[in-house]
């Protein structure tokens, strides 16, 4: 009772990194609150999600298996969230911020009538006065996230209802193995028991999945180009540092907006958050937008013409000048150094 | 064949185009400071609906929002993109609310308007960027969702066919009507407006506009009932006050604050080939890179 529950986002049995970092955060928080972890997994070929798991410190895994379950549907796995929240009152339950939790959290917060807040930057516990009721609310979750398009930062309680639902992108918080050895309970449901058949009512007639060639959330080096660096072909000067670090290219929304790099590549609040070893910014002025992705990296390099450009005060070098000089001077001293 | 097709559309200050002007000295938004636009992904959801309509004529849009008074000004722009029909919810027992209140007074304003084949609403808010309300409101109204919807490929008596976006791939889905469906802004960018359309419903007002303003022609509203936007409150939609606005929203702002970002000590170079060769060493010497 009162626990923490995520919802776990699988894929073909894999478990989703964000549910993975989701994990190492709801353990954290039920350290502190002093109650148990537990994960939810629907779908079909389930039978390694507890190894998958486990290690990451949860304390119950509840089963529904049953391969009508996968590919996810909105209306069955909100049934089996609503029904089980009903008989296991959570305290809090997290999910993905991705399209499946963004699709699925709405829907399980309306029929419970308990608030949701999306896309939290951070998740933090603490209490609440309300000075007008004259009522101190201990141990609430604090939901932080930006608003106003990342201008403002906001800090969301849902004092009265239960669970509190948030949502969390991927990259934002951080996996990490607990105990490779923890021990949890799995329980097995009856999917019938939850789900009835009628909430099987979307079909899914075709799906086209790409496997994403990028990965910059994982890359120890990025180097990251902005609107600055002025052109696709130009981007070709990014890439080629890149190849000779072991790098990763990253892009700000502008230079992927101006379509000098693909989607997947923004890193920012509405892209990857990325905490590499060393960022390289590269024609990026550093709105709070793009900050609020990679700020958290060990070490940050800017190259900028401008040299009051606001990422700079966030850089530990900055290097005042024009990629198209700077870049090729990196790598000619890279490779003469690293003989 | 035809349809009734509800499009959910929000007011929202423009958070795309926020200058230093708009944010107050003590940090908080200055909304006076940002123009009110049209949410952005509502105009895609609104030429999903145009173009149904298109392929079945006769088919009728409403488009729903709640919002202040000066709200009626995104009915209008709908109607002069081609919708039939408008209706602004206000209220200001609906002040304060989050996206569970606000589903909750929408999906109410929808059960008053009662005869829908299909409910349309955009992916998310760019006040919010919540993408909460088009989900709430099918709970609310226990029907089926398709979210990050790209096209209606197919739509019949029965059923829809949409295509919708995932992180890295597409999905086709087909689903019985009614129900909801929340459009993305990859989906086609919304018609422009139509002169005609325009000269028609430019008068198009609500009865609290059309009271403000003391306008003498005053009878143009009974000869052309079309000019008649539709305004609601709590109680025209039947609403329990307590669900809606503040008291009806379970999340609570506990505070704002400024963005702030810990400013480091950092070291210039100015990019000769001396500075980036020393550069370039240091960090292959304490192992940064390499
Ligand atoms: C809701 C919302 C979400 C957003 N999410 C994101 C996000 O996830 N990620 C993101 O990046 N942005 C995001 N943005 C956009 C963000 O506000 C900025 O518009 C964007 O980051 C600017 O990109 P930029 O720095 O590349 O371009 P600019 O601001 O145009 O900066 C270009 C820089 O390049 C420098 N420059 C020009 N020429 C050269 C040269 N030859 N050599 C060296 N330097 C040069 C200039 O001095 C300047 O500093 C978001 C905005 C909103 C409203
Ligand atoms: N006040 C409102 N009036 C009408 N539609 C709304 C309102 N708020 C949200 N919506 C609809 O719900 C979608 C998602 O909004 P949000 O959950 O706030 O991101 C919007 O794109 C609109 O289509």
């Amino acid at each position: 009772m009162n626990n923490i529950f995520v919802y776990l986002e699988i894929d073909e049995g894999t478990v989703a990194d964000v549910s993975l970092e989701l994990l190492t955060k709801g353990r954290s928080l039920a350290n502190q609150l002093g109650c148990k972890l537990e994960a939810i997994a629907a779908g079909g070929k389930l039978d390694t999600v507890g190894k998958q798991v486990f290690p990451y410190g949860v304390d119950a895994l509840h089963v529904f298996n049953d391969e009508r379950l996968s590919p996810y549907t909105t209306l069955p796995h909100t049934s089996i969230l609503v029904n089980l929240f009903k008989e296991e009152k959570p305290q809090i339950c997290l999910m993905g911020a991705t399209i499946i939790g963004r699709d699925l959290g709405p829907r399980v917060s309306s029929a419970l009538g308990s608030g949701l807040t999306a896309d939290c930057t951070s998740l933090e516990i603490g209490n609440h006065e309300d000075k007008k009721a004259g009522k101190t609310y201990e141990n609430l979750l604090y939901q932080i996230r930006p608003a106003f398009g990342g201008n403002i930062v906001a800090w969301i309680i849902n004092p009265d209802c239960r669970p509190q639902m948030a949502t969390v992108r991927e990259g934002v918080m951080k996996k990490e193995i607990l105990d490779p050895e923890y021990k949890g309970e799995l329980v097995e449901h009856d999917v019938k028991d939850y789900v009835k058949d009628e909430d099987f009512v979307i079909t899914i007639l075709d799906r086209h999945i790409e496997k994403s060639k990028v990965n910059i959330k994982n890359s120890p080096i990025i180097v990251s180009g902005g609107y600055g660096v002025g052109s696709k072909e130009n981007f070709q000067l990014l890439y080629d540092l890149a190849n000779v670090l072991g790098a990763e290219v990253g892009a700000s929304r502008a230079a992927v907006d101006a379509g000098f790099a693909e989607h997947e590549r923004q890193v920012g609040q509405t892209g990857v958050t990325v905490r590499p070893k060393v960022y390289i910014a590269c024609g990026i002025s550093g709105q709070i937008q793009h900050i609020a992705g990679m700020q958290d990296s060990s070490l940050i390099i800017s190259i900028n013409n401008d040299p009051n450009a606001p990422i700079n005060t966030i850089a530990d070098y900055v290097i005042t000048g024009e990629i198209e000089k700077v870049i090729p001077k990196m790598i000619k001293y890279y490779k003469k150094n690293s003989k | 064949m035809t349809f009734n097709i509800i499009v959910l559309a929000k007011q929202v200050p423009d958070t795309r185009n926020v200058g230093k002007d708009a944010m107050k000295a003590d940090g908080t938004v200055n909304r006076a400071a940002l123009p009110a636009i049209f949410n952005p992904e509502d105009l895609n959801a609104l030429e999903q609906a145009l173009a149904i309509k298109d392929q079945f004529p006769g088919s009728r849009i409403t488009v729903l929002t709640m919002g202040p008074g000066r709200a009626a000004d995104i009915l209008r722009e709908g109607m002069f993109r081609g919708a039939d029909d408008g209706v602004l919810l206000t209220d200001r027992a609906f002040a304060g609310a989050d996206t569970l209140a606000t589903s909750y007074a929408l999906s109410m304003a929808v059960r008053k308007i009662g005869d829908f084949d299909l409910i349309i609403s955009g992916r998310q808010a760019i006040d919010g960027d919540t993408a909460q309300v088009g989900p709430q409101v099918a709970e609310k109204l226990g029907i089926p969702q398709v979210t990050y919807a790209e096209a209606v490929e197919e739509i019949n008596a029965d059923k829809i066919r949409v295509k919708r976006r995932l992180e890295n791939g597409v999905e086709i889905v087909e689903c019985p009507l009614p129900t909801v469906i929340t459009v993305n802004g990859s989906a086609r960018a919304c018609r422009p407006r139509n002169a005609k359309l325009l000269q028609k419903y430019k008068h198009a007002k609500t009865v609290t506009e059309r009271q403000a303003e003391n306008i003498d022609y005053i009878d143009i509203y009974d000869m052309r009932p079309y000019l008649n936007l539709t305004e609601w409150s709590v109680a025209d939609v039947n609403a329990d006050v307590v669900q809606c606005g503040l008291s009806g929203s379970p999340t609570k702002v506990k505070k704002i604050e400024n963005v702030v970002f810990q400013a480091k000590e950092s070291k210039r170079l100015s990019g000769s080939d001396e500075e980036i060769d020393e550069l370039m060493r240091e960090l292959i010497q304490n192992h940064t890179i390499g």
